[in-house]
């Protein structure tokens, strides 16, 4: 009966947005609304990879309306990282999009880097680029091969996972976390990348093509999965524009932003690689973007090992970056810059910056204000799957429960940073 | 470079920076669509534009810098609340990211309002993107979206009674006594 109530809500506050706006924004229930059926789906359900919970109106199969529910997890990320030093605040982003951390951990430090007007050198930009990459690629392979499991083939996702292991172990030679990796620190990397590192990606990148070739030899011309998902939850450039999609999903409906062409970060302009964009931007041209654009990151990281320039693989900023521990022993100003910094006594110029990376899902923006202090005065995190989640009612109506499903997975929304 | 080429190198123009010229077209333009004394406070903090104007224009503004065929504002990136508890009078602020995808060029707009009188125009009808944006800060600023189809909480639970992310409400519970540091104060 609560959720009868609730959902008596819902339609009050639909009616009235109906009235005003009519045909926008929220689906409109139609009258013979008492014949309808509501279905709770989720939050807990293993079906929607995360905690969301959607509260469907049912006509028979076909979805008539949804009214998603949001912030099951919401960690209150930037009322806590008010009180956080700058480095400390690299651990609330790891729990953002927790499938590519590393891009969240890397775009933070360029975010402080921009403000305090550090310039990080190239090795430790390439070792940069190396790792985003990386994690894309770990990305773009949940999404996908998650999808498979959802159209019933699940197959492929073992197929893959063991290669999303295998990224994991690389990063654990770079930064000694898997998941939550707190990778680099500001001004550079943590330590350079070691010889085991290097051995394990080039194992990789000679082992993984073969793989995702089968991989890709499974799905993108698998009849059954074709009749799953083409023309499945479409939406037109135009709307995904004004849903503020970004990401993959935007170029599966033929829009060719990426942030790493138009306002490239961390030296992506020496690095030659193509923009796969879809066509109608259903759930299939989503899917064949992903899998293309894990192709396009692979030709970075070779092109990026090749040419690795030597040189350090942090800046020269003592102010910010951590002093390495035996001159801390022995030196005496060393060992006061450690102490400032733990503390976290060093003050960030006055200022607002704006510093947006290609994430996994889109583009990921730090909106960081300082008025000079230890702490940021405010930091507002541009989040891409909550800004396009918004659409997904709208994706879904009018389809099947089963397509729905395969749709949200599509989408590549993380619980964890879709709620922040 | 030939030594001729070296000599004349310093008297040469110094090219300019292509961000600040860009800038400086893109308020040019501003002006002129929208009247002088509209925009304040102008500067362009790392290069981007921003600039503060008031909430009766705001929506005008980015209604017409959207339709604009020149500019083509067609994608708002992201917008966000923000609380100045020592500014009498414009204690809470709306925070805009507007991005023209066609010529790359961002645009950072603000607007600030009294925190009695927290009341600001929806952007739901230009962009379909505002309509949880909005929710979003209404949640945590309870900043009151006129015209909004559904203004209500989206991240904290439905029954809180305060808008957290205002700057009255600490981190810390003050109540707490095992965490006062002696030394820094905090």
């Amino acid at each position: 009966m609560a959720v009868n109530d609730a959902l008596a809500g819902t339609h009050k506050i639909q009616e009235e947005a109906a009235a005003q706006r009519p045909g926008q924004l929220m689906p409109i229930l139609n009258d013979f609304s008492q014949e309808l059926t509501t279905l709770n789906l989720g939050p807990t359900h293993p079906a929607t990879h995360g905690i969301f919970q959607n509260i469907l109106q049912m006509d028979g199969e076909r979805i008539v309306s949804g009214v998603p529910t949001i912030g099951y997890i919401h960690r209150a990320f930037e009322k806590l990282a008010e009180r956080k030093p700058f480095y400390q605040i690299t651990t609330l982003t790891d729990r953002m999009n927790y499938c590519s951390s590393p891009i969240n951990n890397l775009g933070w430090h360029m975010t402080v880097e921009k403000l305090l007007g550090v310039t990080v050198p190239k090795r430790a930009q390439y070792i940069r680029v190396i790792m985003m990459e990386l994690a894309r690629i770990a990305d773009h392979l949940i999404c996908n091969s998650i999808l498979g499991v959802d159209t019933g083939a699940f197959t492929g996702f073992l197929y893959v996972f063991q290669e999303r292991e295998k990224i994991y172990e690389i990063y654990e030679e770079v930064c000694g976390a898997r998941l939550t990796t707190n990778m680099g620190r500001v001004g550079g990397m943590e330590r350079d990348l070691s010889p085991a590192a290097i051995d394990k990606l080039r194992a990789w990148l000679k082992s993984f093509p073969a793989v995702m070739k089968e991989f890709e030899n499974m799905f993108n011309r698998n009849r059954i999965f074709m009749d799953r998902v083409v023309n499945v939850g479409p939406i037109s450039a135009e709307k995904a524009l004004s849903y503020g999609f970004t990401g993959p999903n935007l170029r599966a409906a033929g829009v060719d932003y990426d942030v790493r062409a138009m306002n490239p970060y961390s030296s992506y302009e020496d690095f030659e690689f193509d923009i796969p964009v879809g066509t109608n931007g259903d759930t299939y041209d989503r899917f064949i973007v992903r899998n293309e654009e894990i192709w396009q990151s692979l030709r970075i990281i070779n092109q990026a090992l090749d040419k690795l320039p030597d040189g350090p693989y942090h800046a020269d900023a003592p102010h910010y970056y951590l002093p390495t521990k035996p001159e801390v022993y022995k030196n005496m100003e060393a060992l006061i810059y450690h102490f400032k910094i733990v503390m976290g006594e060093i003050d960030a110029p006055v200022g607002e910056v704006y510093h947006s990376v290609e994430g996994g899902n889109g583009e990921l923006g730090f909106y960081l204000i300082s008025d000079g202090g230890r702490t940021p005065y405010r930091l507002h995190f541009r989040r891409p799957c909550f800004i396009y989640y918004q659409a997904y009612p709208e994706m879904a109506v009018g389809t099947t429960l089963s397509d729905a499903i395969v749709i949200l997975s599509s989408m590549n929304v993380i619980a964890g940073e879709l709620d922040a | 470079m030939t030594p001729q080429d070296a000599a004349a190198a310093p008297e040469a123009p110094v090219a300019e920076d292509p961000i600040k010229a860009q800038n400086a077209q893109v308020l040019a333009l501003l002006t002129r669509l929208f009247g002088e004394g509209t925009f304040t406070d102008v500067h362009e903090p790392y290069g981007l534009l921003t600039a503060t104007t008031t909430r009766e224009r705001i929506h005008d503004i980015i209604a017409g810098l959207q339709q604009d065929q020149e500019l083509k504002f067609h994608f708002l990136t992201t917008m966000c609340g923000i609380n100045y508890p020592e500014n009498p009078g414009k204690e809470l602020g709306m925070i805009y990211h507007l991005h023209s995808m066609t010529k790359n060029i961002r645009l950072r707009l603000k607007i600030f309002f009294p925190l009695a009188d927290p009341v600001v125009p929806t952007l739901t009808d230009l962009y379909n993107t505002a309509n949880w944006m909005e929710r979003e800060a209404y949640d945590f600023f309870g900043v009151i979206f006129t015209g909004h189809p559904n203004l209500i909480r989206i991240l904290n639970v439905e029954d809180m009674d305060y808008h957290p992310m205002r700057k009255q409400y600490p981190v810390e519970d003050g109540t707490r006594e095992d965490k006062t540091d002696l030394f820094f104060g905090r």
